[in-house]
């Protein structure tokens, strides 16, 4: 099964290597990472936003003169001294949406960037074949078949190698994660286990797991037994951990909803330290083509959860953010006109967040295009300035460690001298 | 059955006369445009005959209907094996003579299934933005939402009652194949329910568009997802019009509009040629220009195929060589499924699918081209490739068999259908008791594959790799602990149909009866004496007498554990 026998080879080399080759539970790994006998990894959470952004809502130009005459009734008011109600100033020009506001202490700690007029050279309007494009990462390419996180995390070389290096929230794997790294996909972190009781653990429980378990021990090659060994090793390994008993910190207070939810989870994985590298999780409802609203309404409520989320990640994590990085993305942007229903409708380049303690932050990154009509692509949409590869690629190598060489973007090679330069 | 030694070429077809029917219900769309392909002639009974196999006969016949089924029910074997496995397959390559009074008393419950679009539209119409702007900001609580828009009046039902009718339809229906190849089919041409309109237009694509040529001519069936508002809707090509076209009356009036190379591109890629298949960026422009004015008349209303003459873009076309003469008006369209359905690229790739779907994750490159070969010979004709496919050397090899990894929707029905469950019907509306369909339906949801709900054009992958991962796995086993223990709201399972005779008292017994009616006694002895000691776990075997009753076997746990084992996860 391809490469299976490969990721599955697991222990090979690395601190653990002196326990033993192959015979040792990966969940002793864990006692590595807390131990501190291995140094804790470099942690990148990406954060998809699906159906396209408006990144001109999210993060408003009043600066620029075409903004508000481009948008009648879903243009977002300009700062005013004091109101909540307005765009919140970030550097005289651009603005946050009010509804993101809880992201403007981490910009003034200088941990948040912002890359605007982002996005990808396929000029695709269809959601699912950008967000094909930005998973995989080939643009104009259908048949590629992993994504770039995993080929990325598949180049660096972990030691020893944890079943949590690469999680996915959500019953399916992304196709981000897709590929020989032997990605997780989590539900939630509580259900992760035999239950002989469908949502409740039962006395039957340890009893079902070990049922299973010798089920799958037989040493074959195969892609069952392969993976069905990694899952009662990760098994083993979170209820070692019990990230469960990680209660946010510091005053974080993550928002009812899924991404508050997920990345709640997410935030306990790191703190139990079971290896992870990369985490997934994605948030829908960005495809405002009726009805988006302005400072109030559909598009305000969306960024309302999606900032508090982030920014309670953010605040939960504490010191931990000096080895992690968010980095958020969504497919395109929208039409730079509002639509005939008080919407928008699928453009081009939107606005990327970048978070983390790595981050050069309090600064936009990137070249702004402009919104005046002979500034638009095909004369309706944001220009891209950042082709969304070069800072991925700049996360991807500057923070993860993804050597150069790495097929990360087959086929583009990404220059560092085209970096955004968010990270320090 | 006796395995013979027989070549492809002992294959003879022969055509009765008009004695076989379809079932496939008409559309109830009014009068089908001129185009629009009528039901199906009645199908020629195909006489097959099966190659020499280095498989057992129980073997062949567990291969078969895993393959051409959802799995065997307790009994399903000794049944093939009265009948004779190749008789078995010719009434299934025939759906239509195959009675199925206990799928259409139970797909009564779902009254959207067969609704015209324009009802539907009405009946489920979806919530007004305002009340869900009110809901989000909690001016306005989930009870008075409900009984302003009750649930199960909102769309969302309509794709609820046809992934219950999936899931009803895959354990209980005769038709197995003609299930397989209605699934196989609406992946291949794979539309997304929770795409703007295609909520209201999802059920009719599969019982219009799909089912009736699930076995027929692949022309007719391309055309017929071509024409569908479902189709023309999810791939934006309703959209799609003559370059810089202004329209003067209608809610873009004054909004130039223009070309949209969605669907042209994925009907060639996806649904014919092949990404590799031989066309240029060229072609893709030349065919969205072939297909200008096939639009929907009104979606959220009507919601049915109209030709728009003044979408059309009337100048001369050319498409893989060939030249579509201008004015062509709606026929280009019809042209260009007539040239992409007989090239010899779509005959490969579909071919290749197929030979995927029913043989392995690596088709064995001969039998795809005797499958192709077959698609070309018989101008595209389903039935035959299958044909040539299933009774084919290959099919019947040692490498295939228990090759394919079962995907979610397979792991459930044939976990259902293992253990012989009774799917119970949804109460009336209204009601809290949802139905075994959508409780099997939302399983199979959380195994990774929301019915209906696949967002790419692609459709679900078809090969173990996308499918066996931790999470997945532990989900599996999850099921199978929840099925056994009668926690699947509407699916109530008796195992004693399952175990048979075997004593309760005696563990051994009841072990080799689970063993024999789930996994047809066809059990690695790894897994057998993994099961076996773990008859020796108190749990299991119960000696004595506790709260939970007289001292037995816990049957219930011990079919998980079949149910989860490797080898179930394998077809």
């Amino acid at each position: 099964m391809d490469c299976a026998c490969t990721r599955r080879s697991f222990m090979k080399g690395g601190a653990l290597a002196l326990l033993g080759m192959g015979s040792v539970p990966r969940f002793l790994v864990r006692t590595a990472y807390a131990q501190g006998t291995v140094p804790r990894p470099k942690i990148l959470i990406a954060v998809f936003q699906r159906g396209a952004v408006d990144g001109l809502s999210m993060v408003v130009p009043h600066g620029d003169p075409s903004y508000y005459t481009s948008r009648g009734s879903i243009a977002v008011a300009r700062p005013g001294a004091g109101s909540a109600e307005a765009t919140v100033d970030l550097d005289g020009f651009f603005g946050l949406h009010p509804a993101m506001a809880p992201l403007k202490p981490v910009w003034d700690n200088r941990h948040l960037a912002i890359v605007h007029a982002c996005g990808s050279p396929d000029t695709t309007r269809s959601h699912f074949d950008a967000q094909d494009y930005m998973e995989t990462g080939t643009p104009g390419v259908k048949s590629t078949q992993d994504g770039w996180l995993a080929r990325g995390l598949q180049a660096v070389h972990a030691a020893p190698a944890s079943p949590f290096r690469a999680v996915a929230m959500g019953s399916q794997l992304p196709r981000v994660l897709r590929g020989d790294v032997g990605a997780v996909a989590i539900g939630t972190v509580a259900d992760f286990d035999v239950k002989q009781d469908m949502g409740r653990m039962g006395a039957g429980t340890v009893n079902a797991r070990r049922g299973f378990e010798s089920l799958y021990e037989q040493g074959v090659q195969d892609i069952l037994h392969g993976t069905g060994r990694e899952t009662f090793d990760a098994v083993k390994m979170l209820k070692s951990a019990n990230p469960q008993r990680f209660a946010p910190e510091n005053g974080a207070q993550y928002p009812r909803g899924k991404l508050g939810e997920n990345l709640k989870q997410i935030a306990q994985l790191i703190k139990a330290d079971v290896g992870l590298e990369v985490a997934f999780a994605d948030m829908g409802g960005w495809d405002t083509h009726a009805n988006q609203g302005n400072e109030k309404g559909q598009l305000a409520l969306r960024l309302t959860e999606f900032s508090q989320s982030l920014a309670a990640l953010y605040r939960d994590l504490g010191d931990r953010m000096q080895d992690v990085v968010i980095l958020t993305m969504s497919e395109f942007g929208r039409t730079v006109r509002e639509n005939g229903n008080r919407g928008t409708d699928h453009g081009h380049a939107t606005a990327m967040l970048v978070l983390g303690g790595p981050v050069k932050g309090g600064r936009m990154a990137g070249r702004w295009p402009g919104l005046a009509r002979e500034q638009l692509y095909e004369g309706r949409d944001l220009a891209v300035t950042t082709d969304f590869r070069n800072l991925f690629a700049e996360v991807a190598s500057r923070h993860l460690g993804v050597p150069a060489a790495a097929p990360l973007f087959p086929g583009f090679a990404a220059n560092p001298a085209k970096y955004p330069g968010v990270l320090v | 059955m006796r395995a013979r030694a027989v070549s492809l070429a002992l294959i003879t077809v022969t055509v009765l006369g008009g004695a076989a029917c379809s079932n496939a219900p008409l559309s109830q769309q009014g009068p089908a445009p001129a185009v629009r392909t009528s039901a199906p002639e009645p199908p020629p009974a195909v006489r097959v005959t099966l190659p020499k196999s280095p498989l057992s006969q129980d073997q062949q016949i567990t291969h078969t209907l895993n393959r051409l089924g959802y799995g065997p029910r307790p009994g399903d074997v000794e049944r093939v094996l009265q009948m004779g496995l190749a008789r078995w397959i010719e009434r299934q390559l025939e759906p239509g003579r195959i009675p199925d009074d206990r799928v259409e008393v139970a797909l009564q419950a779902f009254p959207t299934l067969t609704m015209p679009v324009p009802e539907l539209v009405r009946a489920y119409a979806e919530p007004d933005q305002k009340i869900l702007a009110k809901l989000r900001s909690g001016q306005m609580s989930q009870e008075e939402m409900r009984a302003m828009a009750p649930p199960e009046k909102r769309p969302f039902r309509i794709a609820a009652e046809l992934q219950a009718a999936k899931l009803t339809r895959a354990v209980l229906s005769e038709r197995q194949l003609e299930e397989v190849m209605t699934d196989f089919w609406f992946n291949h041409f794979n539309v997304d329910a929770r795409k703007g309109a295609v909520k209201w237009m999802v059920a009719d694509y599969e019982r219009t568009a799909i089912r009736p040529h699930a076995l027929g001519k692949f022309r007719d069936l391309l055309l017929a997802t071509a024409h569908h508002p479902a189709m023309l809707f999810y791939l934006d090509n309703w959209m799609s019009t003559k370059a810089d076209l202004v329209p003067v009356f209608g809610p873009n009036r004054g909004r130039k509009r223009g070309l949209n190379e969605n669907y042209a591109r994925e009907i060639m890629e996806l649904h014919t040629l092949g990404v590799d298949g031989g066309y240029t960026q060229e072609d893709v422009i030349e065919v969205a220009r072939a297909f200008t004015g096939w639009t929907i008349d009104r979606p959220r209303e009507q919601g049915t195929f109209q030709f728009q003459p003044v979408a059309h873009d009337n100048g001369a076309k050319r498409v893989l060589g060939h030249v579509l003469p201008a004015y062509g008006g709606e026929q280009d369209g019809v042209k260009v499924i007539d040239i992409l359905s007989r090239h010899p690229s779509t005959a490969k790739f579909v071919a290749t699918k197929l030979t995927r779907r029913f043989v392995s994750d690596e088709p064995p490159p001969a039998l795809v081209e005797r499958a192709a070969k077959t698609f070309r010979d018989t101008d595209g004709d389903i039935r035959m490739v299958v044909v040539t496919i299933i009774t084919s050397p290959e099919f019947f090899s040692a490498e295939a068999y228990r090759a394919k990894i079962k995907t979610p929707l397979e792991i459930v029905a044939s976990s259902v259908r293992a253990v012989d469950a009774d799917v119970q019907a949804p109460g009336a509306p209204g009601s809290q008791q949802p139905g075994g369909g959508l409780a099997l339906a939302q399983q199979v949801n959380k195994l990774g594959e929301p019915l209906y709900q696949q967002q790419p054009p692609t459709g679900y992958p078809d090969v173990a790799e996308a499918w066996v991962n931790t999470g997945a796995l532990l989900n599996r086993m999850n099921f199978a602990l929840g099925l056994t223990a009668n926690r699947v709201p509407g699916v109530r399972v008796d195992l004693s149909r399952a175990v048979g005779s075997a004593d309760r008292r005696k563990p051994e017994q009841v072990l080799d009866a689970l063993l024999r009616s789930v996994l047809q006694g066809q059990v690695t002895s790894q897994t057998r004496s993994v099961l076996a000691a773990q008859l020796d776990d108190p749990e299991v075997t119960r000696a004595t007498r506790d709260d939970r009753g007289p001292a037995d076997t816990d049957v219930e746990k011990l079919a998980a554990l079949v149910l989860g084992s490797p080898e179930f996860q394998r077809r």
